[in-house]
């Protein structure tokens, strides 16, 4: 049992903050993904969850249990690294075993416990070899088989699956949830790659400049982000952004188009994701650009009133340069956001 | 193409040429003084070496001080490389305080502690000062032989620790950080670390100031030499006293054979207990 609490932490680094006053507490044996772009502070956040660096202000508790104060050894956590960080003079027998000897276990123990978690991550014949005889999505393995050993209340991963090739991470990434489900361990995943998050995800946390943004499940996040931000860093293609004009209570001007809106004292934001809509009569007036056929749909970059705008489209929708289209939102998915503070008005 | 080709060798040349002449030349001509006599080739040389009543004690002597000296000195080295690499600010000045003694001769060190020990000098004056002795004490007198051990120790110490840390700590900033990172998340604690982390990471930047501080040690004579003239005798001061106390090149040559062998085998033997499998390195 390890719920992770996190009250209050905050960390600066001389004159910059990279932390603002983080509260954010993780269910035991949730998946929960930091998710951010470089320098939002979600390495920051991980390794004072880790105890490699320590925290200006706040408290970390780890399942009842405060550890702010706690070397990483006394926190009951392991951790993969971007890197891997696998001891190059050891063995891959004995990089995985190395915790379990710090904790002066039992060979047979020791023994038993990394063969069963060689055999987990499939590198059961690499026992004998070194680092430096291993491609980089063995020397993962060896990372995550490592962990796994510890058996560990609180599994914390960095950015694991950077290093390696696409086909590699695809593959890592389904085996990873699989192995992680069953393991029954939290776990702290660090990632700038949204698609990781979602797909690894039971909760996403959204870090920008070091804040958490949002913290929901992956489906939340992208449905009704918090902020604008959310919205414009998570999709791919992200959201579509255009000024709501304000023209009588709970009615906006959109590009031309009266939409009703929220309750709203002045001018806001809409938003719409590009799958959100149709082409049909009455929509938002839209110019081609670029047609972009991707096989199972049609991604079309149009001009509204000067801004990008994006649509994605049924891919024998036909669309050529220059062509003007109606694009109709559906009503439900529109969302709208406060211009000034950037949050998200119900 | 063939030209550059042939470039690097041609560049190399000169050095080599140079060595060739300054080095293996005069090289092999102590060679052949070891191993003749009046133009015989013969071990009579060696034989005078080892039957002289102090050839056994100077063997003794040398090789006592080089494995008191080497692990002191390793010892120190290795903690203070260990300090200065955690050292985030003043880490530039430290090393070039703690390389002073680098660049002194080692005849001007072993003067150094010379003055400090000598009858007259500052040892004595301070404990007569200080009341704790009535007269000065004769410390490197023939009948205080560990005392003028000491004394050497101190000065081989405080001369030559430096070059070990230097290489030591040029080697651990070859560690990556993350290495101890995870060592220390999979509960290692500092000790731990450092026995399974940092030294057998360090081997190689260790087997080469090992190496270079062993020669060092079994060729060590001016320290000696100031401190106790003839009062503790060495391989290398038996080899001047031979050359030229005694006009003897032959026997000379021979010691410096001596030396060369011991230097040889230990060179080798650390290159072999210190190695690092190809596929186990950094």
């Amino acid at each position: 049992m390890a719920e992770i609490q996190i009250k209050g932490v905050a960390k600066r680094f001389g004159a910059f903050t990279a932390l603002h006053q983080i509260d954010l507490t993780i269910a035991d044996q949730e998946f929960m993904v930091l998710l951010g772009a470089s320098g939002c502070g979600k390495t920051t956040l991980l390794r004072i969850i880790a105890g490699l660096e320590t925290p200006s202000d706040g408290e970390v508790w780890i399942g009842g249990r405060r550890v702010d104060h706690l070397p990483p050894r006394e926190r009951g956590i392991a951790m993969v690294f971007q890197n891997y960080a696998v001891f190059p003079h050891l063995t891959v027998y004995e990089n995985i075993a190395f915790g379990l000897r710090m904790q002066k276990k039992p060979q047979p123990e020791v023994d038993q416990r990394v063969k069963r978690t060689a055999e987990l991550m499939h590198i059961e014949q690499l026992l004998q070899r070194y680092s430096g005889q291993l491609s980089g999505g063995q020397r993962q393995r060896v990372a995550v088989a490592r962990a796994l050993a510890m058996e560990p209340d609180v599994i914390l991963m960095d950015e694991p699956l950077s290093n390696l090739d696409a086909l590699l991470r695809l593959e890592m990434r389904a085996e990873l949830k699989g192995v992680l489900a069953h393991s029954r361990t939290t776990a702290i995943y660090v990632t700038h790659d949204q698609v990781e998050a979602m797909s690894l995800a039971d909760r996403i946390a959204v870090m920008h400049q070091g804040r958490i943004v949002q913290a929901a499940s992956p489906v939340e996040v992208y449905r009704n982000p918090a902020a604008r931000f959310v919205g414009s860093f998570i999709g791919n293609p992200p959201m579509n952004f255009l000024p709501a004009k304000k023209s009588g209570e709970e009615q906006f001007i959109v590009a031309g188009s009266t939409l009703k809106g929220p309750k709203a004292s002045g001018d806001i934001e809409f938003a719409i994701r590009p799958e959100d809509m149709d082409v049909g009569p009455g929509g938002i007036p839209a110019t081609v650009r670029v047609v972009e056929p991707l096989g199972a749909h049609t991604l079309i970059t149009t001009d509204v009133d000067g801004k990008i705008f994006r649509v994605v489209l049924d891919s024998n929708a036909e669309a050529k340069t220059g062509d003007r289209l109606s694009l109709v939102p559906r009503a439900d998915r529109i969302r709208w956001f406060d211009p000034q503070s950037t949050s998200a008005i119900q | 193409m063939r030209s550059t080709k042939a470039l690097p060798y041609l560049l190399l040349a000169p050095a080599t040429i140079f060595l060739v002449v300054f080095f293996l030349y005069p090289f092999v001509l102590v060679a052949i003084d070891a191993f003749t006599k009046g133009g015989a080739v013969t071990l009579d040389n060696f034989r005078t070496m080892t039957s002289n009543w102090k050839f056994s004690e100077t063997l003794r002597n040398t090789m006592l001080l080089a494995a008191v000296v080497v692990p002191i000195q390793l010892a120190m080295a290795l903690s203070m490389a260990t300090i200065v690499s955690k050292l985030s600010m003043g880490r530039s000045a430290i090393l070039y305080i703690f390389a002073i003694p680098l660049g002194l001769s080692d005849l001007a060190a072993g003067l150094i502690w010379l003055t400090i020990f000598e009858q007259s000098g500052f040892l004595n004056s301070w404990l007569v000062s200080l009341g704790l002795i009535d007269k000065p004490i004769m410390f490197l007198g023939y009948q205080n032989k560990w005392v003028i051990f000491t004394a050497v120790v101190l000065g081989e110490v405080w001369r030559a620790t430096a070059i070990m840390m230097v290489i030591l700590v040029a080697g651990m900033g070859l560690i990556p950080k993350e290495y101890y990172e995870a060592a220390e998340v999979f509960g290692a604690p500092p000790w731990k670390r450092f026995t399974k982390i940092t030294l057998p990471l360090l081997r190689p930047s260790l087997q080469t100031a090992l190496i270079l501080r062993v020669i060092l040690a079994f060729e060590v004579f001016a320290v000696v030499a100031a401190l106790s003239g003839t009062q503790f005798p060495v391989l290398m001061g038996e080899t001047y006293h031979w050359q030229f106390t005694l006009q003897d090149r032959g026997v000379a040559a021979a010691f410096a054979m001596l030396i060369l062998a011991i230097s040889i085998a230990f060179t080798l033997l650390l290159l072999y207990l210190l190695r690092v499998p190809r596929e186990a390195r950094l």
